[in-house]
């Protein structure tokens, strides 16, 4: 008996099939990764617990009210200003600031001067930038959209000091030390770690929310 | 003149036998790069701009809290507030609790702490139903919170 070949399998629908998958996929998946502005919220605490007091210097007020209006440190504001101005206020450096525990040298020590900001050393605004809070008061009724263009603003301040202290300070910038932080995950470089632990110890954010 | 005639037989048919190669390169970068959508939206959800923001590569610690106005507002109504949808269903400011103590179920406990909620928000809600909702998280110490924003800026 002659062998026969085996007739070839018709393969033209195969496309079809792989089309009709694809288009699936299309219809069903996203591509967007989730991003934004990330905050810590404050631990709750006991009613007992009295507030610390504070010195009116040290914090910087931002109110924004029922119309979207800013008033910051009792003067009405544009959102252009908010920057400089929480740029000048944890920059000013004008005292002595809490004592830094963190890297042996400082630790237990008094608090000292802030001798890497630039600012005007004014005598009343902020004594140092770890002792610097930025208070954001809203209202009920203050849109959504202001309130994360304020946070954003003054997340944008304080970027500009760790990215100028840290640039003085390592030759590099701090958003590209992060950056590169995040590449570095399958052998963390410690160094660079312990870089950007010291930058944020340097310039904290210190932020308060109440919300009327 | 032959010789001539002999080409003009026709083209010949193209082979399309490398088609569902193609198709399948594609069909496979798009189930590597893309995720399932888990919900869809209930309420409107333009988010705001911002430049400082941090990407959440987390999808397993990340839960979501949509906020927003109604898609369609029964007729006569201007303003309707806030709605807050977790998961697929409108709820309450009540119920922020018990949606975030189920995502933690999932959640070996040493990651529990690494949790983010993520707050996405229509640009035109306000302020006070967001408040409502940290408080909700302070309350169950869901404290890492992420507000939602797109790449930008759209300073007034």
């Amino acid at each position: 008996m002659a062998r026969r070949d085996t007739p070839e399998i018709n393969a033209g629908s195969m496309a079809d099939i792989a089309f009709l998958l694809l288009i699936f996929f299309l219809v069903t998946t996203t591509m967007d990764i989730d991003a934004g502005i990330s905050r810590r919220l404050p631990e709750k605490q006991p009613d007992t617990v009295e507030p610390p007091i504070i010195k009116k210097r040290n914090i910087f007020e931002i109110s924004i009210n029922r119309n979207d209006d800013l008033l910051i440190e009792d003067e009405y504001r544009t959102v252009d200003e908010v920057k400089q101005l929480a740029i000048d206020f944890i920059d000013n450096g004008g005292g002595l600031g809490n004592a830094i525990a963190l890297f042996g040298e400082d630790e237990g020590k008094e608090g000292t001067e802030c001798t890497w900001c630039e600012g005007k050393k004014d005598e009343s605004s902020s004594d140092h930038p770890n002792k610097a809070i930025i208070s954001i008061k809203t209202d009920r009724s203050t849109t959504y959209g202001i309130y994360i263009i304020v946070q954003n603003e003054v997340s944008a301040a304080l970027t500009f000091l760790r990215n100028r202290l840290a640039k003085k300070e390592y030759g590099q910038t701090y958003t590209e030390m992060v950056k590169e932080d995040k590449n570095n995950k399958i052998n963390p470089d410690q160094s660079l770690k312990d870089k950007i632990k010291k930058i944020k110890v340097m310039y904290p954010e210190i932020i308060t929310e109440q919300n009327n | 003149m032959s010789k001539f005639k002999k080409n003009k037989k026709g083209l010949p048919p193209i082979n399309t036998a490398s088609l569902p190669d193609i198709v399948f390169m594609l069909l496979f970068f798009f189930m590597v790069a893309t995720t399932m959508r888990e919900t869809s939206v209930l309420v409107k959800n333009d988010l705001p701009n911002a430049t400082e923001i941090k990407k959440l590569s987390e999808k397993r610690l990340t839960s979501t809290i949509y906020v927003g106005p109604p898609i369609s507002s029964p007729e006569g109504v201007t303003d309707a507030g806030d709605l807050i949808q977790l998961n697929d269903k409108i709820a309450s400011v009540k119920d922020v609790r018990n949606f975030i103590y189920m995502a933690r179920e999932g959640v070996p406990s040493e990651e529990q702490g690494a949790m983010t909620t993520l707050i996405k928000s229509d640009i035109n809600s306000t302020v006070g139903t967001i408040s409502d909702i940290k408080k909700e998280l302070r309350e169950i110490n869901a404290l890492k919170v992420t507000y939602a924003t797109r790449q930008g800026s759209d300073k007034k």
